[in-house]
């Protein structure tokens, strides 16, 4: 029986998208059976960071309404034999379902599946509360900026109160030198108002624009730091203890490197 | 019947009072009362008198004072002047300590939690959640969100808190907008009170200057 998981943030634009893609894929790397489900209707996004934009045939709606079993509208990856996802509809909006549509639909994935990667979209309305409804655990995706950690609060509390005992945070987008330099929000002090369990931090990475334009999850390149933090996620996700990377770890590297050279 | 007798009537210069007994059934009242008339109807003819009806301790509803009113009707010379209860006595323990509510949680955005009396929060108060009180409010964590106490009007109330962070104070309709008006965030336990209408925050030791009867007992 397999366990759903929603991303979610509140706040848009901070990677939840990013988030699944990249957890989906990190999970599939380590054998794991994974279906990515995107809930985001009307502003379907999850395909194109997949790169599977081109092969849907059936969307979620489509499943929702009867148009077709949902076997028939998971599209399997290009890369991972065990990976799935189902696309939300681009045509429809949040309203044409409803959260017991979302949680039967959920449910019946459940056994074909280890895990289910529930994209949630932005706001907490209707298109949340669909895609709350069929998980069991949340990760909720913040930066480190006052509006996303106000949002992701918000957030936090609605889950809270629809039974999510203990949602994980992960943030997003850090940018060391800064919060070294304290012109960014602090981790510590972003996890003690949202005082919830910490399951990654992801720095501020190029490539990850870089990927999601290409579609290729950015999990895939071993070069890229943040494929490293999503990587680390996904084997906390499976029980594994991972310490937390140290997040100027690579500026120490190139400060050996610089100083092999002599440049340092 | 017995021999007691719950209703005493005494004459007073303006008519007459009707003593009734607060302890003893409702009906057996009305059963007296329709005695007392039948007994005495030479008495209740004749001029208007006015009557004035005193229930004790007995609260009653209007249907039943509507009963008694229809009793004492069927003498067309009494006229019903009023018919009152004691106003209801305060237990005196209430008035010393209002609930204190106790919770525990972190209040976050978009939350709002009201409460009758003090709240004692065990928890925090993030930006964007808020909490009402009608009297003190005690947030043993972090207060980076808003607070009115003494919603009600209660300027005495006050604003407690371990780190005092908040958003916004509001005790009774005075309102307050840190850091604007006054910084703080020291590392001991503080508290916002009114000071001749103006917020002001002090160090927690300093509340017993303020309020002397919270530390009335210190042992031997």
């Amino acid at each position: 029986m397999g366990e759903a998981i929603v991303v979610t943030s509140g706040k848009g634009g901070v990677g939840k998208t990013t988030t699944s893609a990249n957890l989906g894929t990190a999970l599939a790397i380590f054998g794991k059976k994974v279906c990515m489900v995107d809930t985001d209707i009307g502003l379907r996004n999850l395909d194109v960071v997949m790169g599977l934009e081109n092969r849907i045939i059936y969307d979620l709606i489509d499943v929702a309404e009867g148009r077709c079993r949902v076997n028939q509208a998971l599209i399997k990856d290009k890369r991972f034999d065990e990976l799935y996802m189902l696309p939300a509809a681009q045509t429809k909006d949040k309203n044409d379902i409803s959260p017991e549509q979302v949680r039967q639909i959920i449910e019946s994935l459940k056994p074909d599946f280890d895990y289910i990667i529930i994209d949630c979209p932005a706001g907490i309305e209707q298109g949340f509360r669909n895609a709350i409804a069929g998980a069991s655990q949340a990760i909720v995706v913040t930066t480190p900026e006052n509006a996303a950690v106000r949002d992701a609060d918000r957030v936090i509390g609605l889950l809270e109160k629809s039974n999510f005992p203990s949602p994980k945070l992960v943030i997003n987008r850090i940018r060391p030198n800064m919060m070294k330099s304290g012109d960014m929000l602090e981790i510590d002090d972003i996890c003690q108002v949202l005082a919830i369990d910490l399951i990654g931090i992801i720095p501020d990475d190029e490539y990850v624009i870089k990927a999601a334009n290409s579609g290729e999850p950015t999990v895939m390149n071993v070069d890229s730091r943040a494929a490293i933090a999503y990587r680390n996620i996904a084997r906390r996700i499976l029980g594994e203890t991972v310490p937390l990377s140290q997040m100027d770890e690579k500026s120490g590297m190139f400060r050996k490197v610089k100083k092999f050279l002599g440049m340092g | 019947m017995t021999g007691k007798s719950y209703i005493t009537i005494k004459g007073i210069k303006e008519g007459l009072v009707f003593l009734l007994d607060d302890q003893c059934e409702f009906v057996t009242l009305l059963d007296e009362l329709n005695a007392k008339l039948d007994k005495h109807v030479q008495q209740f003819t004749g001029p208007i008198v006015h009557i004035f009806i005193k229930l004790g301790a007995r609260q009653l509803e209007e249907e039943d004072k509507e009963r008694i009113r229809s009793i004492l009707r069927r003498q067309g010379n009494l006229l019903i002047q009023s018919i009152e209860s004691d106003p209801p006595t305060v237990d005196p323990t209430l008035k010393i300590a209002p609930t204190l509510h106790t919770m525990t949680g972190i209040i976050r955005s978009g939350q709002t939690m009201e409460f009758d009396g003090h709240l004692l929060l065990l928890g925090d108060v993030n930006p964007g959640g808020t909490i009402k009180c009608s009297g003190d409010v005690y947030v043993l964590g972090a207060l980076r969100g808003s607070v009115h106490a003494g919603v009600e009007g209660d300027v005495n109330a006050i604003i407690a808190a371990s780190l005092m962070k908040p958003t916004q104070l509001r005790i009774a309709d005075i309102i307050s907008r840190p850091p604007d008006e006054w910084t703080s965030a020291e590392p001991w336990m503080e508290y916002a009170f009114l000071r001749e209408g103006t917020m002001a925050i002090d160090k927690m030791t300093s509340l017993n200057r303020q309020r002397k009867e919270v530390m009335q007992f210190k042992g031997v």
